[in-house]
């Protein structure tokens, strides 16, 4: 039983880890750099057809006409398919088209401008029907559903705790605003899409940019009337999903029927437009909020209401989250969604923290105005009242509040708002915000072999979609077996291996650690025991060092002799972490802090990051370059929707105007600044055990900038992005230009 | 993209012949960085290509007539770098908030010069006055980046060209050669541009058949300018409104001024009150300024565009203040 009792599944001491909690570069890194890696959008097999899609450019309308055969008659055509959800080629019966960019046609062809030829000689004519897509104009919308019949508003309900009215009439001060974040769209560098292949007539192989490797192959039997065995999914790089590729989609489908259709393999990737249309929005919330607080600056009351959309489905961001971190005694909270004819929604990194975390922290910052007292002072204050399964976690927040001011030097830096004094245009400010995020290790299980000559390699049908999966399982074997990163091999990205969750939710670090830690320390017991009794030594006694077993400090033997115990054939063992697996190796809930100096140009409205600091947990860290990475593109796609990034819909066409990555605007490495990260990484935290890390760093840069650029300017521009039309606009009303 | 003939004329004359024979249906290809993205969406939709790039004529700068003569496929490079473009500094400041090296070392001036407009709507394809039943979208739909000047007419963009600001408040010249093999005129390049009120009619005074070969700057002794474009990102952008100046000073006082704006008109816009509100004046911040507003006074903005007015002043104040060496401001 002694044994057994020593035997269990835990990460080692701090102290004795050679790469784990390191600065490790990624093992595929030369891969990627050097162009061997391969993505789904490079897999060109031979006779590899292209393929191109007709889409609506009407915002809501039925198809009067559509005749696909002059494509057909196009010389290099060799398949084309008309989309089920568009119209039945059978019937003639045209579904409604919901927006602008939903597929209607695919064709594939020898060449791409031969499929292009193809899409344009398709016949069709539309039959307009009432669109609306202004999702900020919730009186429109009702106007428009008066108007037209057509469903336009949809309750998400209300929630009431305590007596908001008493609160606010007993209150010191009450502060009335209005806030938002307008719609953004996904925009992976590598977009969406598949190449198809068929093996006869029941066997496809699909490269799919995916997600979701083990959960794929599914959905495109299921669509397809296989046997789920017939399909293989592989994705061995992914050129970012964020949330938006978790699913076989229309698309993929089509691409399998024109392969089937045509005889030949086809790659289908969204074009940028129409990617930038179909394939994930961000729902969009904006907010009218009353909050009020004592003369202490404690919170007494929240009173909100807040619409948006997320497209057809008439959903906003969600009501339960609001407010964000915190919570107040007496709140009272409503939302509404507005059906809108615009593209549909997916989960984008931290669904939906960010809005939500905009949408509240602002508000608190104006306050902390209002009340001439510092925004830090006012957020620590009411760390006491943080919301549900937050309240451990105060302390940290406090912690790391204390550490980011530091590192931006809050104190001496900020001054109320807009009393920054300086004689020129360039106002320059500081805002904070707080975000937190679950992150408990998804659901994984791999296949570890250990062969006789030492090799050790892991089977998974998970993915790394370019956070760094491989590296971090290749990081956790070697540390195991004490052996280097070249001696361990990662085998992922196939639906043929053990199944894997997909990665979303910041569940994939924990997921992945948890089960190769319990297979490599598995198969290490076993082999102890072969070493235990070949070299008549206590297994119990036994450590995997620098290539070697040791015991007390002395080498028994090295790995490779003690592998070769294992016999001619290798040794494997199953590791598998079930969701919500409580046992050490990982926990879940993270914070963070973030606090942005920005210089602000009254002149011309532009926005310049000088500094901008995040400090962050993550529970024990794997590798903590990556971890730092992760931190960075979070506050880099952060300032992207803070500044530039959004959806511009035409409410006169219903045309998403902006798809194109001219007008579509993110930043370069010059809009950027000088981004710190801090990886807040107390013994506490190393003792908690593997928490995921993607998504929170994206999450408070809107709200941090904001209030920023409201320090600055003593102004709030209330709607994010803050593009220069919003920061003038927002001047000239509040008399600052 | 359509199908098309391409074309590779090593004169001149040549590429006069070619575009001859079917001349509404040729596209002229100089650095191709926006032909070739306007054929992907078919806008453009030509039967034939001719590849100017190699008509050695058109490659040079030279001192020519008390000038500089600038060859239509002079690079953006070439003026950041040509020794004899040195002195232009609104055409060198100009070149270098082009914030992509792609477009630096394909882009040529006369592509620049006869940029076709970034009007989302005409862009999808709903034509130069982007209209539909006889209405303007951008006046009915979003037209943020919008003309707030010269916009009182059917066409409602704003011009594309980020260098014919700084060439016209030099006295730039324009030389257009065609339709017929011996046909050339040259006029201000101010006057190159019109304001089209039918889809027919286009953004220049060129006519099927017609290119341009060459652009002359005067030598002006003394006159110093300066170019300011207001850009949103440190990328690859378009300026939100742009302004350029080219100042002459005596006694410390500006005794010569004409100042262009880009990006708030169909056409660069000339401001005769931003130059009258300079002259007899020194180069300062209050005299910049009050150019600035002076430049804006007759602004008619759409509904949406209302903050172009201030960008517009803006750039206008910063060119000034650049020209003289003066420009703090910015981030």
């Amino acid at each position: 039983m002694a044994e057994e009792t020593k035997r269990e599944h835990t990460w080692g001491p701090r102290a004795d880890n050679v790469l784990i909690g390191k600065d490790i570069q990624r093992i595929d890194a030369a891969d990627k750099s050097s162009g061997r890696a391969k993505y789904s959008a490079d897999i060109n097999t031979p006779g590899t057809l292209y393929a191109r899609l007709l889409t609506s450019n009407q915002a809501h309308a039925k198809i009067k006409k559509l005749n696909v055969d002059p494509a057909t008659q196009v010389e290099g055509v060799r398949a084309v398919y008309v989309f089920p959800t568009a119209y039945d080629i059978e019937t003639g019966e045209s579904k409604e088209l919901r927006w602008d960019g939903a597929p209607i046609v695919a064709v594939a062809a020898d060449r791409p401008e031969i499929a292009a030829d193809g899409v344009r000689a398709i016949e069709i004519e539309y039959e307009p029907l009432p669109f609306f897509v202004d999702e900020e104009d919730i009186e429109g919308a009702k106007k428009a559903e008066e108007e037209t019949g057509i469903k336009r508003l949809k309750s998400l309900g209300d929630n009431k705790k305590g007596d908001v009215a008493a609160a606010i009439s007993d209150a010191v001060v009450v502060h009335k605003g209005y806030y938002g974040v307008h719609t953004i769209s996904h925009m992976c560098l590598e977009p969406h899409g598949s190449h198809c292949e068929w093996q006869g007539d029941d066997k496809l192989e699909v490269h799919l940019s995916t997600q979701n490797v083990s959960g794929t192959p599914g959905q495109f039997s299921g669509a397809l009337g296989l046997d789920e065995t017939a399909v293989h999914v592989q994705s061995d790089y992914e050129g970012g999903g964020f949330g938006s590729k978790f699913a076989a989609d229309e698309w993929g489908i089509a691409c399998a029927e024109l392969a089937k259709a045509a005889g030949k393999p086809v790659r289908l990737m969204l074009d940028r437009a129409t990617d930038l249309k179909i394939a994930g929005t961000r729902p969009s919330g904006f907010i009218e909020v009353t909050i009020a607080a004592d003369s202490e600056g404690n919170i007494v009351a929240w009173d909100s209401d807040h619409w948006g959309t997320n497209g057809t489905g008439g959903g906003t961001v969600r009501l339960s989250g609001i407010p964000y971190v915190f919570d107040f005694a007496n709140r009272n909270r409503k939302a509404t969604g507005l059906v809108c004819n615009t593209g549909p929604n997916r989960a984008w990194r931290a669904p939906p923290h960010p809005q939500l975390c905009a949408m509240t922290q602002t508000a608190m910052d104006d306050l902390a105005a209002k009340m001439g007292m510092d925004s830090y002072d006012l957020f620590m204050k009411n760390l006491n009242q943080v919301s549900k399964g937050l309240a451990d976690r105060a302390d940290v927040y406090r912690d790391q509040m204390k550490i980011a001011a530091e590192m931006i030097d809050w104190k001496a830096k900020w001054h109320p708002h807009g009393k920054g004094g300086g004689n020129g245009p360039v106002k320059r400010g500081l805002g904070l915000a707080l975000h937190t995020w679950g992150g408990g290790a998804g659901p994984c299980s791999c296949l570890l072999k250990v062969h006789r000559d030492g090799s050790v390699e892991t089977f998974l049908g998970s993915q790394d979609i370019g956070t760094g999966t491989r590296t971090v399982i290749a990081i956790v074997m070697a540390e195991t077996f004490g052996l280097n990163l070249d001696q361990v091999k990662v085998n992922l990205g196939s639906s043929k291996y053990p199944k894997s969750g997909a990665s979303g939710g910041s569940i994939t670090v924990g997921g992945v650690s948890s089960a190769h830690r319990r297979a490599a320390q598995d198969a290490l017991w076993q082999i102890f025991d072969l070493v235990a009794k070949k070299f008549n030594v206590p297994a119990d006694a036994l450590a995997a060092r620098g290539g070697k077993i040791v015991s007390g400090g002395q080498e028994v033997c090295t790995w490779q002799q003690a592998t070769a115990l294992i016999g001619p054939m290798p040794l494997e063992v199953q590791g598998v972490n079930g969701r919500g697996t409580k046992d050490g190796l990982t926990s879940s809930t993270v914070g963070g802090v973030q606090m942005a100096d920005v210089s602000v140009n009254t002149e011309d409205g532009t926005i310049r990051i000088n500094d901008f600091v995040c400090v962050q947990d993550c529970g024990l860290i794997i590798d903590e370059l990556t971890a730092r990475s992760q931190v960075y593109g979070g506050m880099i796609m952060g300032i992207s929707y803070a500044l530039m990034e959004e959806r511009i819909m035409d409410n006169h066409t219903g045309r998403y105007l902006n798809a194109n990555l001219e007008d579509y605007k993110v930043p370069r490495i010059g809009d950027i600044g000088n981004l710190q990260v801090k990886m807040y990484q107390p013994a506490s935290e190393y003792n908690r055990g593997v928490v995921g890390l993607g998504e929170p760093p994206v999450i408070s840069p809107g709200a941090a900038i904001s209030n920023a650029v409201a320090n600055a300017t003593g102004v709030r521009v209330p709607v994010l992005p803050l593009t220069p039309q919003r920061v003038l606009d927002a001047l000239q009303k509040g008399g600052a230009a | 993209m359509k199908s098309f003939e391409f074309a590779d004329p090593r004169t001149e004359t040549e590429a006069l012949e070619l575009m001859g024979d079917n001349p509404e249906q040729t596209a002229i290809f100089a650095g191709g960085t926006d032909l070739i993205a306007l054929m992907q969406a078919d806008v453009i939709r030509p039967d034939r290509v001719v590849d100017i790039r190699n008509i050695e004529s058109m490659q040079q700068v030279y001192e020519a007539d008390g000038g500089v003569m600038v060859g239509a496929l002079v690079t953006l490079d070439d003026v950041l770098e040509n020794p004899l473009l040195a002195d232009y500094a609104s055409l060198v400041q100009a070149a270098d908030a082009v914030h992509a090296i792609q477009i630096q070392s394909s882009g040529t001036i006369a592509g620049d010069l006869c940029h076709l407009p970034n009007c989302w709507y005409y862009r999808s394809g709903y034509g130069l006055l982007a209209q539909e039943n006889g209405k303007s979208l951008p006046e009915l739909g979003d037209g943020r980046y919008h003309a707030v000047f010269g916009n009182s007419g059917p066409a409602k963009y704003v011009t594309a060209t980020r260098f014919a600001p700084a060439m016209i408040a030099w006295g730039a010249q324009v030389r257009i050669i065609g339709p017929g093999p011996e046909d050339e005129e040259v006029l201000p390049l101010e006057h190159f541009y019109k304001t089209p009120r039918t889809e027919r009619q286009g953004t220049t005074v060129l006519k099927p058949g017609q290119l341009v070969s060459h652009v002359w700057l005067p030598r002006i002794a003394g006159a110093v300018s300066g170019n300011y474009d207001v850009l949103q990102t440190a990328g690859l952008d378009w300026p939100l409104a742009s302004a350029a100046a080219t100042l002459e000073l005596s006694g410390g006082r500006v005794s010569d001024a004409c100042i262009v704006l880009g990006f708030v008109a169909p056409t660069p816009w000339v401001s005769q009150e931003a130059a009258s509100a300079l002259l007899g004046q020194p180069v300062t911040e209050e005299t910049a300024q009050l150019a600035g507003e002076a430049a804006v006074s007759r602004a008619t903005p759409l509904k949406d565009n209302g903050y172009k007015v201030q960008l517009a002043k803006t750039a206008v104040k910063r060119a000034i203040l650049r020209s003289a060496g003066l420009l703090e401001g910015g981030l």
